[in-house]
């Protein structure tokens, strides 16, 4: 399989390597690249413009609640704004960002020059941007989704929902999931198959583990959404009956399928960043992280559970009681292995050595903050307390807890953590720290009086309130606190603006990091590594000689990546990895043109298909040469 | 370049081979990745069936037709043998036989095309339309997502079959027709439930 070679000198394939990965320049590069790099970068760009438009819908939704009887938002206006809020913040923010951040991250973690599908990654971005195009151009048209963020039928039928913005909410998530349901079988694949020799699954990195648990959590939950909104628009358009019980259907299927798919999301959401956490615990607690193991078993777990709990997200709809009392039930086991890895965590830090550099900084933020929405979860999980806490805003403080606090502080964290790689700088750490200040104690001021409003009976999603139900004091302190957070996205925001010119050079290592990805220059070269990296542990930096031991003979005249055995990442065979194309995008151009047709007419399921398999044709279509033997084989003269 | 280890060859990957077929193909994983998915969408699309049925006091409800057994039982009977011809493509591709995927995916594509045609005169037996009720509705929402497989790996086979007589063939090509095949079998493999769920649990119910 493997030759020994000698210890010599390794071959200068750094120059030939550069020309082989290298794009097109200007904007044909721009449209064909397949750079897993530059695509997940500006996966991570848009879904940042996209945190940035929901956090101005933020905003404005908490200046009309800062007092009683605002008249600055009527109750359409309000109702577009949250459901433009949370329809982005779900759909094409928190998912894809993960996602994102893996299609950057995996390949370099694992020593490769690229993902399993490069292709597939481009064709996923411009899916994900169509969705984006899809709300946002028709919010710029006035045809604003104002349902919220799961649009129940009978309500978004075509009875109550005349128009197409209840159509232009489902066709969103179904550019969103095609581009999710494509980038994670792109990293599983890519993690199965690709790893280092050595790497074997027992010495993946804990970032590693928690994308193949959330790619094969969104394999199996994103159908459902998929489905479910087809559904809907079927009823909408060709006027089947799946949700209307006057022709026998019913309205609870909806939420099922709904739910089947949501509930698994949050964790979608989450797993990733149980990832950003462990690789900033571990770096900056300077010890491997403590209980590895337990730390893979209970994502496993989570993974599991997170399938078993989205009735809890129905309580109130009269179902059975031993359904209820079972879902709270697995509601409540899903906190042990939560909790686990929490102490897992804090005994890392514990006995490790740690630097309280702004990445962990996130980190310590949180814990603090994801504790309190466990808490709130444990409260809400519970049947009986949940009829009285349904719909209130306490339920909005447990969200945003759990989502802001649990994914995005993590997020945040991870940014800070490898920007020096993407850039090759070091972000400010006093601007770092005061950003980090603002965001964590805004976003506890804006939040935490949310829980107090909602034992006190203030309903979600109502766009004003009387002065007489004595709310206004804590409503104005959530808006001065969002308005705090705000400012401390704007500081964190220019701060990595401005270090992209003027932060000190990072160096490839700056945090003295255990993982492969530290091994590489900063910002990577376009074929990431120029020899094979060898792991024999489970932190390879740390644990290996001051000399990183590689393998050679990967081709570097032509695109060529290293596939490994699925548990031990034996050497299996050189594949072939696909140059730069167009057809990604004229694919995705094809499907977007059938989505949207389709919330119009039904045959442009037909007719939309035909550019869509030609597009496809020729996306596969292999570059070989032509036969010379069979009844069409051209003939040598 | 700033601060980069230095590196100590300890092998060569140069006579590794530069292709694989089988579940040593990377590919192979992203196939299966998409059945999963396709499968998982199978699943639920039976689990509303299901669910609809068990809300409904009569199923199919009364006044409807059930569908008609003729030439959905020839369709699925064609369909099963399909596999025959199926499963001879996936091994001349895995004997690495150029005639042999040639010939195998046209004769595939042929077959294909004469389902789809069976295909069409069963949904014409359907004796229900979709917007009649919401049994219209399941049956034909699980009769289009079958479809729909049906004639998406018909197009895929075409296009391989174009491809195989006009190239010189190698390994990941080999590859290609063995992925394509064990889709053929997937396809197949989804239908016999939804077979039994449309047909026959209505009947004995």
């Amino acid at each position: 399989m493997t030759g020994q070679a000698s210890p010599t000198a390794l071959p200068d394939v750094r120059a030939p390597l550069l020309g082989t990965w290298r794009d097109a320049p200007g904007l044909r590069g721009f449209l064909t690249t397949v750079d897993h790099k530059r695509i997940a970068a500006r996966y991570v760009l848009t879904a940042m413009a996209m945190l940035f438009l929901a956090g101005l819908l933020a905003v404005d939704m908490r200046l009309q609640l800062s007092r009683p009887e605002m008249e600055r938002m009527g109750p359409q206006g309000f109702n577009e704004a949250f459901a433009l809020h949370g329809s982005t913040m779900l759909f094409l923010v928190s998912v894809p960002v993960m996602e994102a951040m893996a299609l950057w991250l995996i390949p370099l973690m694992l020593g490769q020059r690229t993902v399993a599908f490069p292709r597939l990654a481009a064709f996923s971005y411009w899916m994900y941007l169509g969705g984006v195009l899809m709300l946002w151009i028709a919010h710029a048209l006035d045809i604003t989704p104002d349902l919220g963020w799961f649009e129940y039928p009978p309500l978004s039928g075509p009875a109550y929902s005349p128009g197409h913005r209840a159509d232009i909410w489902a066709q969103m998530i179904t550019f969103s999931e095609v581009a999710a349901l494509a980038a994670s079988v792109n990293i599983a694949a890519t993690i199965l198959k690709m790893r280092p020799p050595g790497m074997t699954l027992a010495r993946m990195p804990l970032f590693v583990w928690t994308m193949l648990v959330a790619s094969l959590m969104t394999i199996f939950a994103l159908p459902s959404v998929m489905l479910v909104t087809s559904m809907l628009i079927s009823d909408r358009m060709v006027a089947t009956h799946f949700f209307t019980p006057a022709g026998g259907g019913d309205a609870l299927l909806f939420q099922h399928l709904f739910w089947f798919f949501g509930h698994p999301e949050v964790y979608i959401i989450f797993i990733p960043a149980i990832g950003f956490v462990s690789s900033i615990v571990e770096t900056f607690s300077r010890r491997t992280l403590f209980g590895y193991v337990p730390m893979v078993l209970a994502v496993l777990g989570i993974g599991v559970l997170a399938f078993g709990l989205w009735v809890h997200h129905m309580f109130a709809v009269g179902l059975p009681r031993l359904g209820n009392a079972f879902y709270t039930a697995a509601s409540m086991a899903i906190a042990l292995p939560a909790g686990l890895q929490i102490f897992c965590w804090i005994a890392t830090m514990w006995s490790g050595r740690p630097r309280y550099a702004t990445p962990m900084l996130w980190v310590i933020g949180f814990i603090a903050t994801f504790v309190i929405g466990g808490l709130s979860g444990i409260m809400t999980a519970s049947s009986p307390l949940d009829l009285q806490l349904t719909d209130t805003y306490f339920v909005v403080a447990h969200l945003h807890y759990v989502l802001v606090g649990g994914a995005l502080f993590p997020l945040f964290g991870a940014f800070c953590y490898w920007y020096p790689k993407a850039t090759g700088r070091l972000m400010s750490e006093r601007w770092g720290v005061i950003a980090f200040l603002l965001i964590v104690g805004g976003f506890n001021i804006g939040f935490f009086p949310m829980h107090l409003l909602g034992l006190e009976g203030m309903p979600r999603r109502i766009y004003t309130y009387g002065p007489d139900m004595g709310w206004g004091t804590l409503n104005l302190v959530a808006t001065i606190g969002t308005f705090i957070s705000a400012a401390g996205g704007l500081v964190f925001t220019a701060n990595a603006w401005l270090s992209l010119k003027r932060g000190p050079l990072a160096g490839a290592d700056p945090w003295g990091g255990a993982t492969l990805e530290w091994a590489t220059s900063s910002p990577p070269p376009v074929h990431n590594f120029d020899h094979v990296p060898v792991v024999d542990s489970i932190a390879p930096l740390w644990m290996q000689e001051s000399d990183l031991p590689v393998m050679t003979g990967l081709r570097s005249d032509l695109r060529e990546v290293l596939i490994t055995s699925v548990v031990d990442a034996i050497p299996q065979y050189r594949q072939k990895s696909p140059e730069p194309s167009i057809m990604p995008l004229i694919a995705a151009i094809a499907t977007s043109v059938l989505f949207v047709g389709s919330i119009f007419t039904p045959w442009a399921l037909v007719w939309g298909a035909i550019p869509v398999a030609a597009a496809l044709t020729l996306w596969f279509w292999p570059k070989r040469p032509r036969a010379t033997d069979g009844p069409f084989g051209v003939r040598r003269s | 370049m700033i601060g980069l280890r230095p590196m100590r060859a300890t092998g060569d990957l140069s006579a590794l081979p530069d292709g694989a077929m089988g579940p040593t193909n990377v590919v192979w994983w992203g196939n299966l990745g998409f059945m999963l998915i396709e499968g998982t969408a199978f699943a639920l699309a039976i689990g509303a069936y299901l669910y609809l049925q068990s809300q409904s006091s009569s199923w199919p409800p009364p006044g409807d037709r059930l569908p008609g057994l003729l030439w959905s039982g020839i369709f699925t009977v064609f369909l099963l043998a399909s596999e025959v011809p199926n499963l001879w493509v996936w091994r001349r591709a895995h004997g690495r036989s150029a005639s042999g995927v040639r010939r195998g995916t046209f004769a595939m594509a042929l077959i294909g095309l004469i389902l789809v045609g069976l295909r069409a005169v069963e949904l014409d037996h359907l004796n229900i339309r979709w917007d009649g009720d919401v049994y219209g509705s399941v049956v034909w929402m699980l009769m289009v997502l079958h479809s729909s497989h049906l004639i998406t790996d018909l197009g895929d086979t075409i296009v391989q079959s174009v491809w195989l007589y006009t190239h010189r063939i190698d390994t990941d090509q080999f590859s290609d027709v063995q992925d394509n095949s064990e889709y053929w079998t997937f396809v197949v493999l989804a239908w016999l439930p939804i077979y039994v769920l449309i047909y026959w649990i209505p009947r004995l119910a």
